[in-house]
């Protein structure tokens, strides 16, 4: 049983982590988003007031 | 155990008296107004962060003084001032009770104006305050009276647990309800990172705390784990709790507070995601570098010291996205204390961050491990990344909480800065001399192949470094003393912060650019 979890982990397992991290970081880098990106990097410089859009 | 299902009662007494009072007297105003922000648990946070942030410092001081002169701190009559017992209550004292209320105020504060919504649940947020607070003096009380079940941060026994996992599921559930009800399809990152450190603990809480008590009317308990199971269990929660605890959690301050100090965007908003998920894909494997040279299979050490080394790109991408947030207000590190503070602490986050990887190599680690290099290391980043972390988000918040145009003394603020920073040299430079002298010192041997110096020895050659770690810790006490009386005259409106003073900020202010 341990064999099989194990060689599991370590083949399928870490495939999916890397895979995963991989479309984290495409989302990051993906162009389209840019402009969403630059203006959440502004959120916290003003307050708002609940409600705001 | 008997003490504290009389506090449970007392308080559950007490809670539903002041509950009925308060819903008595509204006389028909509506205490959840949605067109505000819910403030008033965040200046409860704020108030009991610096509480108990005093009271964590001061009984460090008391156990290093304890360290330092063993005959003079040594009372025979009074079991509970114990070195054995106070350390726990200092470590838990400083994490939990000091960090925690930071972590629980500030999530509160930036979870509502990121989302631009009033915190969600009602009353369930104030639950979650005065039920964690709750915890905190359970798990204090219980060690002094000698009830722990003698895991690293997670001494607690299973009925503090229990208590602490309702009150971190309604925790959870706040901070989902208040993102659910965002304006803005996207989550802001300190979200993330706020989010990340609450569903995390939960998480490393229950499983680290799978526990069969004896009887459901005492306090002892056993570990459903045994041997090197119960150990990785531990250690995977107990540097889970540095990587999602103190890290994550304060990390999302950092996205928050000092953008916002300085009126600077964020420098690179797609580092900010690269560096949480890598950061959340890394560090939950680095838990087993604390059990090198133990019965853990050697595979699964080398791993804990593979994730630990590749840790330190995401948390120097992390340090310089948040040093790189102040570009075009430089000049702020040296008119405002405050925004230095929050610098210098990703300054210690970026040693710590390279020295614990560092550390987690096996041949280091057989040097560092058990010698006081490691109490160095915890302390420069706990002093200095999340202290001073916290410190920038105490005098920010208790500004802007309060309305005041300005602190009441920025001298006070330098003169906590520099006291603080004094202080933390002292501490660490001491305990690094005394951790590798120690270390070197165990494994010397002399010409015959016996040991050359016996475990006093050893004792005897730290005491000049415990001395120093005493004083530099005395020095950090004293700058948060002056930092909780700066914050309360602040809070009162008196000196710079009074009413129609010049605010601080206005210069940058002006240079804003328009949010959308």
């Amino acid at each position: 049983m341990y064999e099989i979890l194990s060689k599991f982990a370590q083949t399928w397992g870490l495939g999916f982590f890397v895979l995963m991290f991989a479309v984290a970081v495409a989302y990051a880098l993906w162009p389209s988003n840019k402009e969403k990106f630059q203006a959440a990097a502004h959120w916290p410089l003003d307050e708002g007031e609940p409600g705001d859009e | 155990m008997g003490a504290h299902a009389w506090i449970f009662l007392i308080l559950t007494i007490v809670g539903l008296l002041a509950t009925a009072l308060w819903a008595g007297s509204l006389g028909g105003r509506n205490p959840f107004d949605q067109t505000v922000y819910e403030d008033t648990i965040v200046k409860f946070g704020v108030t009991a962060s610096m509480f108990w942030g005093i009271a964590g410092f001061l009984v460090g001081v008391i156990i290093a003084l304890q360290l330092a002169f063993p005959n003079i701190m040594y009372f025979e009559q009074l079991g509970w001032t114990n070195f054995g017992r106070l350390r726990p209550l200092h470590t838990s004292a400083v994490i939990f009770a000091f960090g925690g209320n930071v972590l629980l105020a500030t999530s509160f504060y930036v979870v509502q104006r990121t989302c631009r919504t009033r915190l969600a649940g009602g009353l369930w947020p104030w639950f979650v305050f005065w039920g964690y607070n709750l915890f905190i003096v359970i798990a204090g009380t219980g060690y002094l009276m000698g009830v722990t079940q003698s895991k690293e941060y997670a001494e607690p026994e299973w009925y503090a647990d229990l208590w602490l996992t309702i009150v971190w599921v309604a925790y959870l559930l706040v901070f989902l309800g208040t993102i659910w009800k965002r304006k803005e399809p996207h989550i802001y990152v300190a979200n993330w990172f706020y989010l990340s450190f609450i569903v995390t603990i939960a998480m490393l809480h229950i499983v680290n705390n799978l526990t069969l008590p004896v009887t459901l009317t005492g306090s002892k308990s056993y570990q459903l784990f045994g041997g090197v199971q119960d150990a990785l269990t531990q250690w995977w929660y107990g540097h889970n709790a540095v990587g999602f605890f103190l890290t994550t959690g304060f990390l999302a301050i950092m996205y928050y507070f000092i953008p916002k100090r300085v009126q600077r965007p964020v420098y690179s908003y797609r580092l900010s995601i690269v560096h949480f998920w890598s950061l959340i894909f890394i560090y939950i494997w680095a838990g087993p570098h604390h059990l090198h040279y133990t019965a853990l299979p050697q595979w699964a050490q080398t791993l804990g010291m593979t994730f630990s080394v590749m840790l330190w790109m995401p948390s120097w991408g992390g340090m310089i996205n948040g040093v790189m947030t102040l570009s075009g207000a430089w000049d702020r590190l040296r008119t405002d204390p405050v925004v230095r503070m929050m610098v210098v602490a990703l300054a210690f986050y970026g040693m710590s961050t390279f020295e614990g990887p560092l550390m987690s190599v096996r041949a280091v680690n057989a040097l560092s491990h058990y010698t006081e290099w490691g109490i160095a290391h915890v302390h420069s980043g706990s002093m200095g990344w999340v202290g001073f972390i916290s410190f920038g988000a105490l005098y920010c918040s208790t500004q802007w909480l309060w309305k005041r145009p300005a602190l009441y003394s920025l001298r006070l603020v330098e003169w906590h800065f520099w006291l603080a920073t004094i202080g933390i040299l002292f501490y660490i430079v001491a305990l690094y001399f005394a951790g590798i002298l120690e270390g070197l010192m165990w494994r010397a041997y002399n010409e015959y192949g016996f040991l050359e110096y016996s475990f006093i020895e050893t004792v005897e050659a730290k005491h000049i470094s415990y001395v120093i770690r005493a004083v530099g810790g005395s020095l950090y006490l004293t700058g948060a003393l002056i930092m909780a009386y700066n914050l309360v005259r602040t809070a009162l409106g008196h000196g710079a912060a009074a009413e129609g003073t010049r605010p601080v900020e206005a210069p940058a202010a002006a240079t804003l650019q328009p949010a959308e």
